[in-house]
């Protein structure tokens, strides 16, 4: 393969796997603080892309009620993504609040969680589905597109900006979980649940600034992904999510560094099986990738596999 | 005497459905809901050996389903009917009456052998790695019969409904639902014997804690691959009588969706109960029908009502305790073995 056409792969592995990467991270948040599968999340996502939809169509006055004034789209996309990021936030929380805080104060084995999560996903996708019918919805184009010419590579701004973006996130989640005091508040909590409440940690604030975080970054995702192929529709979260999950236990779950890493190397594998054999095989070698990695090292590149006590 | 009695009740209980249905006193659609429980119950039962008893976390339960239903069906098409695909029927049709089991007995093993695919994986790996393992084989199971074009690809593989009026030809009897009621029969008989015996109390002790059970000298590898590879077998079972009763099948059916109504009932009927597991499997199912004119609004509300009952009964329906355990009578009469006080 010429190195152009790699290069050009490359790009799209890259950003791929920052979508990826930006959702796997929800879930390797939450399940490091709770050991709960939020599998919730990956409709999380596709909420906060609606969500975007419509405060972008809000901000500009496709409604018959709108602002008086036009403002600059540019600075449209900023204000949908701060918004989208607060109420994506906001319905995490919910959540939250409403179906596994109740289950975790009973005492439910983790399972019933997993399984209410998945019930939470459903209520949202088919929710979605009910009250908005099945019809696509197409994102407006608030960025308007120009496409680099770098070195005879196509390089667009949106895919600069979702690329760029995940690595700021990157860095401001790394920074966060290991340098400020909630973080260290998180890594406390996934390293002895029991103890964190008695040294007078506010258990539940943790929780719901877990959700936080990992909601608006799963809102970050929904926007940037409607903003570079802006078809919406209400399952858009089922398999996007999924293979999130996949990504984030592929890197080690409940690690940042590996919800990005394992975010990429799924977008990688993604993109070039799909460059070198028929598009209708991606699923099987990526998965059979999957299945040989994780029965070689079964805990994920980044997991470090706990010592069972007798 | 009260040995008997269950398996006789079942059987008189099937006699009778098999009678109504026979005699047309319930109508097609009643019958096509009664097999749907049938499979549900088979499904939902043999999960929970890997899920509740065993206590791992499955969630590609379709994929082994979607293996059975392939191989049962391709072979009683290629076997007993002419079709475009296969050319002229090797045996005659009227042999698929008495072959019939052995196909889906066929299915059951290749399944079972799929299962082979996480059981290996399972002996380094538990939890939720785990379940990326089984969601993953889902995922490699559904992806690879999409891209067999000879057994139809995406596009689905029909035909069965040719075995089945081969079937009646000769004997004339509704045998979907005769074969239903058999392999329910079979699979809770086999599983309750299974997690009663020495040697089944080996997955449960796996799943209080394998160290100390690999000490008390439980083969855990060996108990893993049994309790995966009946458990996969059951379910191509299952998915071999689905296809029988659906008449049409394509992978799309097999999807993680399908694993998740599975799981559902699993968890619904509470972990390490065969009888929540049956209890569950009959109520989810009618449940789905009855809400079925709200079309998509249908599942709104069922999660909703599902999440409801965790928050009431966080440990499922009954918990791991048997519907026996409940009610302490029904032992005087349904008993298919003794408990030690």
């Amino acid at each position: 393969m010429e190195l152009q056409i790699f290069m050009q792969n490359l790009l799209n592995a890259l950003q791929w796997g920052s979508f990826y990467a930006l959702i796997a991270l929800g879930y390797s948040l939450v399940y490091g603080v709770l050991l709960l599968i939020n599998f919730a999340h990956g409709d999380i996502f596709m909420v906060g892309a609606y969500l975007g939809f419509f405060i972008a169509t809000f901000l500009l006055g496709q409604y018959a009620f709108g602002l008086p004034f036009a403002l600059d789209p540019t600075f449209i996309f900023i204000i949908t993504l701060l918004f989208t990021m607060i109420l994506t936030a906001g319905l995490g929380v919910t959540i939250e609040r409403v179906a596994y805080r109740p289950l975790r104060r009973k005492g439910a084995s983790r399972l019933y969680v997993v399984i209410t999560a998945l019930m939470c996903g459903l209520i949202l996708e088919n929710g979605n589905l009910a009250l908005l019918g099945a019809s696509r919805r197409s994102f407006p184009e608030l960025l308007p597109k120009t496409v680099y010419d770098v070195g005879g590579l196509a390089l667009s701004n949106t895919k600069l900006l979702v690329i760029v973006t995940t690595i700021v996130v990157f860095v401001l989640l790394e920074t966060i979980v290991r340098k400020t005091k909630l973080g260290m508040a998180m890594r406390a909590i996934s390293y002895d649940r029991m103890a964190v409440p008695l040294m007078g940690i506010p258990i539940d604030t943790v929780i719901v600034f877990t959700f936080v975080l990992g909601s608006s970054m799963a809102a970050l995702a929904g926007v940037l992904f409607a903003t570079t192929y802006p078809v919406l529709e209400p399952y858009m979260g089922a398999l996007v999510g999924w293979k999130a999950f996949i990504a984030a236990v592929l890197g080690g779950i409940g690690e940042i560094r590996g919800a990005f890493v394992g975010g990429f190397l799924l977008g990688f594998v993604e993109i070039f099986v799909a460059a070198f054999f028929p598009s209708t095989l991606r699923d099987l070698i990526a998965f059979s990738i999957l299945l040989v990695f994780l029965s070689i090292k079964p805990t994920g590149i980044f997991g470090i596999a706990r010592a069972t006590k007798i | 005497m009260r040995r008997f009695t269950s398996a006789a009740s079942y059987s008189l209980f099937c006699i009778l459905l098999i009678a109504a249905a026979h005699g047309d006193w319930i109508n097609a659609y009643i019958q096509i809901v009664i097999m749907f429980i049938g499979i549900n119950i088979i499904l939902s039962s043999s999960l929970n050996l890997i899920n509740g008893y065993m206590g791992e976390f499955s969630v590609g339960h379709a994929g082994f389903m979607a293996v059975g239903a392939y191989i049962t069906s391709v072979l009683n098409v290629w076997l007993f009917t002419s079709s475009q695909v296969f050319g002229p029927a090797l045996l005659s049709p009227s042999s698929a009456i008495l072959l019939f089991p052995v196909t889906l007995l066929a299915g059951g093993v290749g399944a079972a052998l799929a299962g082979l695919l996480v059981a290996v994986p399972s002996f380094r790996t538990r939890g939720d790695y785990l379940a990326i393992i089984t969601l993953a084989v889902n995922y490699i199971v559904k992806s690879s019969i999409e891209n067999m074009q000879v057994i139809g690809g995406a596009r689905g593989f029909m035909g069965m409904r040719g075995v089945v009026n081969s079937m009646q030809d000769v004997v004339n009897l509704p045998w979907t639902l005769v074969w239903v009621c058999t392999c329910v029969g079979a699979t809770i008989w086999i599983l309750y014997r299974f997690v009663n015996s020495t040697y089944g109390k080996g997955i449960i002790a796996i799943r209080d804690d394998e160290i100390a059970a690999e000490i008390m000298s439980v083969d855990t590898r060996r108990m893993k691959m049994t309790a995966f590879m009946l458990s996969s077998g059951l379910a191509g079972i299952a998915g071999g009588l689905f296809a029988h009763v659906l008449g049409y099948i394509n992978p799309g059916t097999f999807t993680i969706m399908k694993s998740t109504e599975v799981l559902v009932m699993v968890y619904l009927g509470g972990m390490g109960s065969l009888s929540g597991s049956v209890i569950s499997a009959i109520g989810l199912t009618l449940i789905l029908e009855l809400f079925r004119p709200l079309q998509v609004a249908k599942w709104v509300i069922v999660p909703l009502l599902l999440i409801l009952l965790m928050l009431f009964r966080p440990e499922g329906i009954l918990g791991n305790r048997e519907l026996t355990d409940v009610f302490p009578r029904l032992r005087r009469w349904f008993s298919l073995q003794e408990r030690q006080p």
